[in-house]
């Protein structure tokens, strides 16, 4: 059982902040905050598996989360309100508590299969070039969606709180923070149990030299198809929740913009470290409210602590390393493995 | 039994003939050799092998089968592993690290069993686990298992390069200048270390070499080729005495001397 100890401290914590936000110990703001934190968590790491354990570079990642916002929110609005788009419900709102995580992986599938639009172009070609092409692949889901009247187009699409709502009717607790909490933790644990497995250390092996693993057996394109997917699928993912805390999505808000945040993250953290990433994603998106009375000079302050990591520590906070490795006893009572048989 | 058939082997890089009508046969067990001036093709031949390049003409069969237009991780998973003539470690996974992954095709599991972790995804990485220990020990490189190759000395890398390959549990081994930058006590380790390979794994080697003391020590047999096409193959002492071979390597004899012949 030992090995569960992460898992268990993870479950106690997420109970720990429902109970505190239940009682209103935690505010509204510091709820707000909670799940913005836990939004960064997955898009970071999720995008440190393309930039970080794969090495290619995606400034895309904005777009796969629009995919994400605008499937879940859609699929939301039309089966459980009464929109002035779609009608009224075609469930009842009182059953979106049980589809509610049903509709938030469709926007993950949905995004995960946007994502095959990035993976099949890295066959043949690799970075600055496929770099270019998720930057493409932003501006086409953009763009798209605002063409897309019916669901708003460039105005945006709403509707979403008057979910939560319904959920909230039927068991009140706070249910965006919930789902965000249990997302996180287990963007987490998939990735981290996807990367450190002898499987998964296969894309490493590819971003380290990919004529070496394409003839040591590892199926190249295989490992693209699957890393870009479950990025994407995951940032899908995030932008379903994200929607949800909002209520409100527009396009513009899934521009390069929210891309870079998101690469600011991942490269303060340090590429190819997940615990990296999580402690850049929790420390950015505090430092970026600390921020919020500069307004518009945060987008100043923030870009400058970039040129600086990258004169100072371009390696980022964690280098390739984990929280593991730099505390070796955290292995012990986490109670992992050790790396060789003695 | 032959393990390795070339027939007709041709291929151009655009307008340039890398490799022309290559004929050849490695018998199981065998030591073979290939050989050639600068330029002359040999590394082509291997990538043709493994599938890193589809041959314009011709064709490669191992075990009987074709294998021109497989990619190369299905050559690999066939029986074909080889090393590369600038090593081709993977430098952020450690040595132990770097053995595992090798074994990529039998691993049996995918990205859903990486992450559910269910019982046949512990008995496949403890089995991969295994063979790479294996492999570590046989080579008595435990000591650099959870170092990074790039931090090991030159000889240490190559020879983790070959343990590397050896953990696919080739039929054909395949090594490309495996001496490149090695001082001579390195050399004499691995010539050393390729005959044992060859007795304890049994399996065919091929190699490309410039060292001529490890070929003339290492090869049975040996193929020489020069732009891309056979000059000779024999023995070592019957390379050694051919004279294409040696116009090959040296060059032409006197002009002089030339017109007399």
């Amino acid at each position: 059982m030992r090995r569960n100890i992460p898992l268990l401290g993870y479950v106690i914590l997420c109970a720990l902040t429902i109970v505190l936000a239940k009682a209103d110990i935690l505010d509204l703001y510091v709820q707000m905050i909670l799940m913005f934190i836990g939004i960064s968590i997955i898009l970071a790491t999720s995008l440190n598996l393309v930039n970080g354990y794969m090495g290619e570079f995606s400034v895309g990642h904005a777009g796969f989360m629009a995919v994400g916002a605008y499937i879940t929110s859609v699929l939301n609005v039309m089966l459980f309100t009464n929109s002035s788009i779609f009608g009224p419900p075609l469930l009842s709102p009182s059953s979106a508590i049980i589809f509610f995580p049903l509709t938030l992986l469709a926007g993950g599938i949905g995004a995960a299969l946007a994502g095959l639009l990035v993976a099949i172009p890295s066959f043949r070609t690799r970075g600055d070039y496929l770099a270019i092409i998720t930057l493409a692949v932003n501006y086409i889901v953009k763009s798209s969606i605002e063409n897309m009247q019916v669901i708003g187009g460039a105005r945006g699409f709403s509707g979403m709180s008057s979910v939560i709502n319904s959920m909230k009717e039927v068991v009140d607790l706070p249910w965006t923070l919930i789902w965000i909490l249990i997302a996180t933790g287990a963007t987490v644990w998939i990735l981290q149990r996807f990367v450190s497995s002898i499987y998964g250390k296969g894309i490493i092996a590819l971003r380290d030299d990919e004529i070496a693993a394409e003839i040591m057996s590892v199926n190249t394109q295989r490992m693209k198809v699957v890393a870009f997917m479950l990025s994407s699928g995951l940032a899908g993912i995030a932008g379903g929740l994200f929607a949800h805390v909002l209520g409100y999505i527009n396009p513009g808000t899934f521009t390069i913009m929210k891309s870079t945040e998101v690469l600011v993250m991942v490269y303060l953290g340090g590429m190819g470290s997940l615990s990296g990433s999580v402690l850049s994603a929790i420390g950015l998106t505090i430092a970026l409210e600390a921020f919020r009375p500069l307004q518009v000079y945060k987008w100043v302050i923030v870009p400058l602590l970039l040129i600086l990591l990258m004169l100072f520590r371009p390696e980022g906070l964690m280098g390739q390393r984990e929280l593991t490795d730099v505390f070796p006893r955290l292995r012990r009572w986490l109670g992992l493995k050790p790396k060789l048989s003695e | 039994m032959a393990i390795l058939e070339i027939s007709e082997l041709t291929h151009f890089f655009g307008g340039l003939r890398a490799v022309y009508d290559l004929n050849m046969t490695l018998e199981g067990g065998e030591l073979m050799g290939l050989i050639g001036p600068n330029g002359a093709g040999k590394t082509t031949v291997f990538n043709l092998v493994s599938g890193f390049y589809r041959p314009s003409e011709g064709d490669v069969k191992f075990c009987g089968k074709s294998i021109a237009g497989l990619r190369p991780h299905q050559v690999t998973a066939l029986g074909i592993a080889r090393t590369f003539q600038n090593i081709r470690l993977w430098n952020s996974l450690s040595v132990f690290d770097n053995l595992c992954v090798s074994q990529h095709h039998q691993l049996g599991y995918g990205f859903l069993k990486s992450v559910l972790r269910t019982r046949s995804f512990h008995s496949s990485e403890r089995k991969v686990r295994k063979t790479a220990e294996e492999i570590i020990d046989l080579l008595g490189i435990r000591h650099y298992a959870l170092e990074l190759p790039k931090n090991l000395p030159y000889g240490l890398q190559r020879r983790v390069e070959i343990g590397r390959a050896l953990c696919l549990r080739p039929k054909l081994l395949m090594l490309d200048e495996p001496a490149a930058g090695m001082n001579p006590g390195e050399v004499d380790q691995l010539i050393k270390l390729i005959r044992w390979i060859r007795d304890e794994f049994k399996l065919t080697i091929w190699l490309i070499e410039h060292h001529m003391r490890v070929v003339m020590n290492v090869c049975d047999r040996m193929k020489v080729i020069e732009f891309g096409e056979e000059i000779a193959e024999g023995t070592p002492s019957e390379i050694q005495q051919n004279r294409r071979v040696i116009q090959a390597y040296l060059g032409e004899e006197e002009p002089v001397h030339a017109h007399g012949m």
